[in-house]
């Protein structure tokens, strides 16, 4: 009786052992944004098969958004990308433009949504979604304080990543903060546009983005911005256009490199 | 005005179509209900659910007949008589006053129930075995009835001994055609009130069955059954529906479509488990099912793909595997991709379109192609519905606001883009559309709104004196 009872034991321990191991993300599985502070924090980029949570103030939810779809579409890689929606925060935040998404650079042939009516069925169909190793990338957008979103809902769709290798972001809009199992989590907000004068153009999106947890590394707070031509993060640049005339004689990303370094 | 009424009152000399007075009069302890044609419907339609346990082409004959094909169904419940027995029996056992009858023809079939309930006509007897009915059996109509009465052609038989041609000139060739389809010449096609299925499997249980697990296997025997037959055919299933007949005699019908035909058991299977979770009133046995069955009614043929080559092939049918479990779940409307519209109105420029259908055209869209090295032009969060915004004043009477306010905050303006000048298509709509004049507006902390004012300044809006107004402002879109 008592031998049964430990080797019950170490086989629980040995499975304990294999899901706390099993978070240890080799550097292949992880994507570089393109921001070099914010990429050496993450120790390469951003962790693949992992959830990663995305907060933001109930005002700020369109730069949580365009943050959001920075991230999914670096880590998606030409693979679908499964986005799953509550309704009520499409009442509160608007609805996902398509075109809006085209003018970020990224694809909307492959993106499927889900219009869940409440947050059991969104949990749900992430956790299902996220299990599916055809997709590149699933979001989760949830508006609000939600008390389904537990530790054990956390780790369900932690466990669903790591065994499929999609990665998960969690886009949590007017919402707190809360213990979770997620690799990494992030405070939103917009940036301001660089200087100039009213009528000036504005650049490309710029965030504001702060690491607030990160499991593998030091935590940070950078202005990043998108460029939508390349479809990554960058450094943001001082003026929304170039000011400096390209030179002739030299290839112009050179001088950039320059004045980025003085 | 009496409605409906049963035998006894019949006997009392009532009639449908009385005045309720003149009856109470004839009858003052008369027991008088109201009658709701509604509920008469429904439970007309729940019969016919029912019925469907005898064979899959059921019509409605309102207000209160049913028309069964059962062609080369009857040896299954053990004969025609068998099956009329059984029928009636059950109904009766429910408390309804049945009366049925099987015929060569459904005209006939009908006639018979009005005279001679539980009579099995063989083909080619109709002529003989109505013939002896009153007029009024054929269900014709008042006037044509009362017509025929007056002519002296009191039963079925002195009609059909007249010549054709002239009851056709006297009571026109619609009353004609149905004497005929009475009598066995011709058959009126009935209106099934569900299509045929192309395959259908069923179980039907001695002992009623209720528990989830029983439920769940029979399920998955029916799947395997069901594969194996469209198998042979090189068919797949589009759309499948699992019925459970309720020993008491409720049915529930419960279905799943899928994205592409489906040709492994274990997906259907997979598929009702989803949906039978899901369900918001859940499945309830009562006292158990007698019979489940499982029916293909939309089924393609099914092309077979190379696979090992093309890992591409293999993650798009992952994908639409995903996507049919998940709107089994929450329905097949909530799960959509997106396609470009042909116009330049914003909330119109995407089309939502169910994944299920449109997976495959919606990867082969062609999106416009976004400027390079410019920011964004559209915003990436857009409303349904733009929101009007409190705009104080415009310091050009054609520019943009200095501030505004939206949902109760008040946000100034540092950086302005525009205007972009959207006009509406005036080849579509039908009402007058404004002029639409959208600016990209950054405020103070950084937020980037995309704004319209809707209708040109003192050129579109009028107020009720024909004096030019002011235009509303709205908030159409977020940018990040």
């Amino acid at each position: 009786m008592s031998g049964a009872r430990t080797s019950a034991l170490a086989t629980l321990r040995g499975q304990i052992e294999r899901i706390e191991t099993a978070t240890v993300v080799h550097p292949h599985d992880r994507v570089a944004l393109g921001h070099s502070e914010a990429d050496n924090a993450l120790k390469g980029g951003l962790a693949r098969a992992a959830i990663h949570e995305v907060f933001c103030a109930g005002s700020q939810g369109t730069a949580a958004t365009g943050f959001v779809m920075g991230l999914a579409g670096r880590v998606s890689a030409q693979r679908p990308l499964l986005w799953v929606r509550q309704d009520f925060s499409e009442i509160e935040a608007g609805a996902l433009s398509m075109s809006g998404l085209a003018e970020l650079g990224l694809d909307p042939r492959r993106m499927v949504m889900v219009r869940a009516a409440d947050v059991e069925s969104a949990l749900r169909t992430s956790a299902d979604a996220l299990a599916c190793d055809a997709l590149g990338a699933v979001v989760l957008e949830l508006w609000g304080e939600t008390r389904q979103f537990d530790l054990v809902a956390s780790r369900k769709l932690t466990l669903a990543a790591q065994g499929s290798g999609v990665t998960g972001l969690l886009l949590r809009m007017a919402a707190q903060p809360l213990p979770s199992t997620a690799e990494t989590r992030w405070m939103l907000r917009a940036a301001h546009s660089p200087p100039g004068s009213v009528w000036d153009a504005w650049g490309a999106p710029r965030f504001d983005a702060e690491l607030l947890r990160n499991r593998h590394g030091p935590c940070g707070r950078w202005i990043m911005e998108w460029n939508c031509d390349e479809c990554q993060f960058s450094e943001p640049s001082t003026y929304s256009q170039p000011v400096a005339a390209t030179p002739a004689h030299r290839p112009d990303s050179t001088v950039l490199q320059q004045r980025r370094a003085g | 005005m009496i409605h409906a009424l049963d035998e006894a009152a019949e006997r009392l000399g009532l009639y449908i179509g009385q005045p309720l007075a003149n009856a109470r009069a004839m009858c003052p302890d008369l027991k008088v209900f109201d009658a709701d044609t509604v509920a008469d419907a429904k439970t007309l339609s729940d019969i016919a659910d029912w019925c469907d346990r005898f064979t899959p082409l059921v019509a409605l004959d309102p207000p209160h007949g049913l028309f069964l094909d059962i062609t080369g169904c009857a040896h299954l419940f053990g004969g025609e008589a068998a099956l009329l027995q059984a029928l009636v029996r059950a109904l009766g056992r429910q408390g309804f006053a049945v009366s049925a009858a099987i015929a060569g023809t459904s005209v006939c079939a009908r006639t018979l129930t009005r005279q001679a309930t539980g009579t099995i006509v063989a083909d080619g007897e109709e002529a003989r075995a109505i013939s002896r009915f009153p007029v009024s059996a054929l269900g014709a109509g008042e006037a044509i009835t009362t017509g025929l009465r007056r002519a002296g052609l009191k039963t079925i038989g002195d009609v059909t001994a007249r010549s054709p041609s002239e009851i056709t000139a006297r009571f026109g060739a619609r009353f004609s055609t149905l004497l005929a389809h009475a009598l066995g010449q011709g058959d009126a096609p009935i209106n099934p009130r569900k299509p045929l299925p192309d395959y259908i499997v069923e179980k039907p249980f001695a002992e009623p069955i209720a528990t989830d697990t029983m439920i769940a296997m029979t399920l998955s025997r029916l799947a395997d059954t069901l594969i194996a037959s469209m198998e042979k055919q090189g068919k797949g299933a589009r759309r499948l529906e699992a019925a459970f007949f309720r020993t008491d005699g409720v049915v529930r019908a419960i279905m799943v479509e899928t994205g592409r035909p489906v040709t492994q058991s274990k997906v259907i299977d997979r598929l009702f488990r989803e949906r039978l979770d899901a369900l918001a009133d859940p499945l309830d046995p009562g006292f158990g099912f007698d019979m489940v069955r499982l029916s293909a009614s939309r089924t393609e043929i099914v092309v077979q793909e190379q696979r090992d080559l093309d890992a591409h092939v293999h993650d798009n049918d992952e994908l639409a595997a995903l996507i049919d479990r998940i709107a089994a779940r929450i329905g097949g409307k909530r799960v959509v991709v997106h396609l470009p519209e042909d116009t330049h109105i914003p909330e119109c420029a995407v089309l939502a379109a169910p994944a299920q259908h449109h997976l495959a055209a919606a990867m082969q869209a062609e999106w416009p192609a976004r400027t390079e090295s410019e920011p964004p032009l559209r915003p990436l969060r857009l409303f349904d519905k733009p929101e009007p915004i409190k705009v104080p004043f415009a310091a050009v009477p054609d520019g943009p606001p200095h501030q505004f306010t939206w949902r109760r905050a008040l946000h100034a303006v540092v950086r302005v883009e525009g205007p972009e000048r959207i006009a509406m298509e005036w080849w579509r709509q039908d009402g007058k559309q404004l002029t639409r004049d959208y600016f990209r507006i950054e405020d103070a902390e950084g937020l980037r709104f995309w704004i319209f004012r809707d209708g040109l300044y003192e050129g579109e809006v009028f107020d009720g004196d024909g004096e030019p107004a002011s235009p509303g402002w709205y908030v159409h879109g977020l940018f990040a």
